[in-house]
């Protein structure tokens, strides 16, 4: 097993709307687990200048119609797309990602190249937990909670798709980044937060 | 994956839809057309109902279940989460708007109670339920029924954020005061608010109740909302406030904008300019008992 030297990592998580608390106790947990030194942090990004200085970035679950407006008037909509660190994206957050979304009023980020299906599943009585398989995640199964999820419903070349439900592509991967259909931070396993850090770690 | 593989309805899944809620702005709509301007708006749910608390204090009578016809239309209109007020204690009321696909119930003291000595066993339900409060003892009796979500009560259709104020700090004041306790006098307490021991003790831990907690009832201006938020609550639900405005879209915008920046008030004050005539407002002192609807379903 590799050893890895102790990095700073910083954390910023998308503050505008959503389950933001749950993204930042599951970042802490996960960071805590790895033995991660005190001089880690996670914290709010509510204006450009809380990215400056962050080699990572999470956008929560919430409403991407309502996220998506506030990113623009909170001048957030460059400074994400430039952003040189990783982004982990769950639920609105993964339509936000997407190059291409079946609604209009959501102005996605275009950073990763896929086609997202919002409401995939239907209303909140068909939100469900799932056991999921996670190509490569070591540990058996992930406990899965998709709430109102979107799919992905084709994705580019540069995209690894991770799991996948008859619906669509419920995680995928692309560069230094990660996307979920579900709500990792909901359920209290990392193992996908930690992978998605150690990630960022062998690419400084 | 096989279907008998998935599970629906979960505690889980109810608290997280929630939680999705949070920092958000939920708001009153009667049509499709005020549910697209709230959507537009930057809502992050509409709640359905046939006349908004303010009318339903003119017309008088006994205030139900919305039409389905108009929750339908409603959710055909938008795309973000739409909810449904049903009477305290009507479960078929509430099984109804399950059907119909609404993906939040609000078991409302704005409407006239069916049941004057339980609530709805929410636990039957696939459905999420948000339930309102006015202090620790209501809220935590009402999640033990199995709501998701609590929302303050303050005094619906007045305009006057005076009675939703009074409920937070009644809220908050009581998880504070928990965190001085040991585990006996909790114990106590929790018979004191007629409430199960296990949640107080929870609450204790948190620091916070243990769903979401949105505040009702009254809001009817930016500031309002910002200042909701900042006595500890996660979101705010708006409801004659947008629509009986002078000027609804440009009210639903800067309160959203508002919330999002309850701390900031530069931001306050300048969505706050030339927004136009508030809703009319209404002095709670002058309510007749018959009049006040916060006291339904304690």
């Amino acid at each position: 097993m590799r050893c890895y030297r102790p990095v700073d990592v910083k954390v910023g998580v998308l503050a505008l709307q959503g389950n933001v608390s749950e993204h930042i106790d599951a970042f802490r947990l996960a960071l805590s687990r790895m033995g991660e030194d005190a001089s880690s942090k996670v914290f709010e990004v509510r204006h450009p200048a809380d990215l400056v200085g962050c080699n990572a970035l999470a956008i929560p679950g919430g409403e991407s119609t309502t996220i998506s407006r506030l990113i623009e008037k909170n001048h957030l909509y460059e400074p994400i797309r430039i952003f040189s660190g990783g982004i982990f994206a769950t639920c609105a957050g993964m339509v936000l990602m997407a190059t291409h979304v079946d609604d209009t009023r959501v102005h996605t980020l275009g950073l990763i190249d896929m086609t997202v299906d919002r409401n995939a599943f239907g209303r909140q009585r068909e939100s469900f937990e799932a056991d999921l398989l996670i190509k490569g995640l070591d540990g058996g199964p992930f406990h899965a909670i998709f709430i109102r999820a979107p799919v992905a419903t084709s994705v580019g070349a540069s995209v690894k798709v991770l799991s996948q439900m008859n619906q669509g592509i419920v995680a995928a991967e692309s560069g230094k980044h990660m996307v979920f259909s579900f709500h990792p931070e909901l359920c209290g396993d990392t193992r996908l937060h930690e992978r998605f850090l150690k990630t960022l770690r062998s690419r400084q | 994956m096989k279907l008998e593989e998935l599970r629906f309805g979960t505690e889980l899944l109810k608290r997280g839809f929630a939680s999705m809620q949070k920092g958000g702005v939920i708001m009153d709509v009667v049509t499709a057309d005020q549910a697209t301007i709230a959507e537009d708006a930057g809502a992050v749910a509409v709640m359905s109902l046939e006349r908004v608390p303010s009318d339903i204090r003119k017309m008088g009578g006994v205030a139900r279940m919305a039409d389905p016809e108009k929750v339908i239309e409603i959710i055909d209109a938008v795309s973000i989460p739409v909810m449904g007020k049903v009477r305290i204690g009507h479960f078929v009321e509430a099984q109804v708007l399950e059907i119909l696909g609404v993906d939040m119930i609000d078991e409302s003291e704005v409407l006239t109670p069916a049941d004057e000595q339980y609530h709805i066993d929410k636990k039957l339900f696939k459905v999420p339920f948000v339930c309102g409060a006015r202090d620790l003892g209501e809220a935590l009796r009402r999640i033990n029924e199995g709501a998701a979500m609590i929302r303050t009560k303050g005094e619906a259709g007045t305009g006057n954020v005076v009675e939703a104020v009074r409920h937070m700090r009644n809220i908050m004041g009581d998880i504070r005061m928990l965190r001085g306790m040991d585990k006996q006098e909790m114990i106590d307490f929790a018979r004191d608010i007629e409430a199960p021991a296990d949640l107080v003790i929870e609450c204790a831990e948190r620091g916070r109740l243990p769903v979401v907690n949105f505040s009702a009832g009254g809001i009817a201006t930016p500031s309002d909302a910002a200042m909701m938020m900042q006595l500890g609550a996660d979101g705010v639900f708006v409801g004659s406030g947008i629509f009986k405005s002078s000027s609804p879209e440009r009210m639903a915008k800067a309160i959203v904008e508002a919330v999002n920046h309850f701390n900031e008030p530069e931001v306050i004050a300048r969505v706050s300019r030339g927004l136009g005539d508030a809703m009319p407002g209404l002095d709670v002192h002058t309510l007749r008992d018959d009049e006040v609807l916060q006291t339904r379903g304690r």
